[in-house]
């Protein structure tokens, strides 16, 4: 990548032409992929819309809701409101790389717990809580609520959502 | 969003002079604000250089005369939860983790929640006239729905407030800021960073274009016994604050030997009013002396339609606050 004009400002007739994208290559789910993006498309939108993994959700696309949670070197973010550019070579974690023939713990635990309704804020509420259990600050039902605050359900499904992150937290689902 | 060029740059040196050559440029770094702003067309570079590959400005670490250093690429999350300054500087940790969501607190650095603009609904609006957004077209907040607007400091022409926490707690610390730029390096007291809007409220700060905050210097006075952060909001979590207050004391034999106290969520910039910290100072830790402190410290509050409740409201939060500060670790 140089540090030249890439030639993403239109020309007078407003056309931005293909020279303006850059060539990345990220692994997601433990395999890399390529593409070629202009450098204003999302993390969300390169993901949903270029490889086909929607598992990710596009809620307000502002970073408010949490339904884009992704975890970019095992880290949650929201990936609307980054740039794909931003992460060559990063290792990006979806909904989509949780299930391994099996589901995950806090998969499972999510259907126990029928801890959703309509599901659209659930991949972003496992990553969401995948990140969260890695950090290990959540140690009590008052702190997982606090610290799972950026993810919104708006069936309200929170109550059985913290049940759920609570019995994976005890390691009632095995292993993570 | 306006299309743009994506440029990295691989050093501090790189970066201001990228910067310089674009002038309609801005830095990313955790893009949390940015990128809501791009996607509003509120922020239009035709430029946007990365400064995440600047490895040197992600660390923390210690500063030989005593107190620490935050690299400005230092993400908010790593900045709360770091040991040191868990146990040396809890309210500023305290402060960080008041604020936004923990997947927004992974991506935002230190230097961006210094930076990060207003959340003024008609600065966000491309269609309302806003003075911070287009200069000279007018305020909509004034006459408009203000209910998270300034108090404090305001000016005809804006009362948008700034919406960080964490930067309550460094004005409260007295917190360094070091830039460097093409004429070397300055260092900015974090009290005189951000402004007062006055009549040119497009500038939330003295930092000019082409110049890059490296870290924030925490000095060695770390306030680790007697601190509180208090955030009111309109619900309990991932809220900006309607008034936040951040206090610090040095207590001895009884009486109050040094006083910090900083508001969030009421003016242009953190607000530190020193009248009423020396006013404290030398007497007990009590109600009476807090609720006159509070007093000098509203003294000069202005409310709108909205948002007068916030006068009474930051009073006894800071009444509240001092207390909880006063009484921890005794």
């Amino acid at each position: 990548m140089n540090n030249e004009n890439t030639g993403a400002i239109p020309d007078d007739a407003g056309n931005i032409p293909e020279m303006a994208k850059h060539s990345i290559s990220i692994n997601i789910n433990g395999e890399y992929r390529s593409l070629k993006v202009y450098p204003w498309v999302s993390l969300l939108d390169a993901l949903r819309d270029h490889l086909n993994l929607t598992g990710s959700k596009k809620g307000c696309d502002h970073g408010q809701c949490g339904a884009c949670t992704v975890l970019a070197d095992g880290r949650r973010i929201n990936s609307c409101l980054t740039f794909a550019v931003m992460y060559e070579k990063s290792n990006i974690k979806t909904i989509e790389g949780f299930f391994d023939g099996t589901l995950h713990p806090i998969q499972q635990a999510f259907i126990n717990h029928d801890a959703f309704q309509c599901g659209y804020c659930t991949p972003g509420q496992i990553c969401s809580a995948a990140g969260m259990l890695s950090e290990g600050h959540a140690h009590t039902k008052e702190e997982i609520k606090e610290l799972m605050s950026g993810n919104l359900c708006r069936c309200g499904a929170y109550t059985n959502i913290i049940n759920a992150i609570l019995d994976v937290r005890e390691g009632k689902y095995g292993p993570i | 969003m306006v299309p743009f060029n994506y440029l990295i740059a691989k050093d501090a040196d790189e970066a201001v002079a990228l910067s310089i050559r674009n002038i309609k440029s801005k830095l990313i770094a955790g893009g949390t604000n940015l990128i809501d702003l791009m996607k509003e067309n509120v922020s239009k570079p035709d430029t946007v250089i990365d400064i995440n590959k600047i490895d040197s400005l992600s660390a923390i670490t210690e500063l030989s005369e005593g107190g620490l250093r935050l690299g400005a690429l230092a993400k908010n999350a790593d900045t709360a939860y770091d040991n040191r300054v868990q146990k040396r500087y809890p309210l500023l940790s305290d402060a960080i983790l008041a604020g936004a969501s923990a997947q927004l607190r992974n991506m935002a650095s230190n230097g961006g929640n210094l930076l990060q603009r207003t959340r003024c609904y008609y600065f966000y609006d491309t269609a309302t006239p806003c003075n911070k957004r287009d200069p000279g077209t007018g305020c909509s907040a004034r006459g408009g729905y203000n209910r998270i607007h300034a108090i404090l400091g305001a000016s005809e022409s804006c009362i948008a407030v700034f919406p960080s926490d964490m930067c309550v707690a460094l004005s409260a610390l007295d917190a360094r800021i070091n830039i460097q730029s093409t004429f070397g390096c300055r260092v900015i007291d974090f009290r005189d960073f951000h402004r007062l809007p006055g009549d040119s409220p497009e500038l939330d700060n003295h930092l000019q274009h082409g110049e890059l905050i490296t870290s924030i210097d925490l000095p060695n006075e770390s306030f680790d016994l007697n601190h509180s952060y208090l955030k009111l909001r309109d619900r309990s979590s991932y809220a900006f604050a309607l008034v936040s207050v951040a206090t610090a004391f040095k207590i001895e034999d009884g009486l109050i030997m040094d006083a910090r106290l900083a508001l969030g969520g009421v003016a242009h910039k953190p607000w530190r009013n020193t009248e009423a910290e020396d006013y404290m100072k030398g007497k007990a830790p009590n109600v009476q002396t807090f609720a006159e402190a509070s007093k000098i410290n509203l003294s000069d509050a202005k409310g709108y339609e909205h948002n007068r409740f916030k006068i009474e409201l930051a009073k006894r939060a800071i009444i509240r606050n001092c207390l909880t500060a006063a009484n921890k670790n005794s």
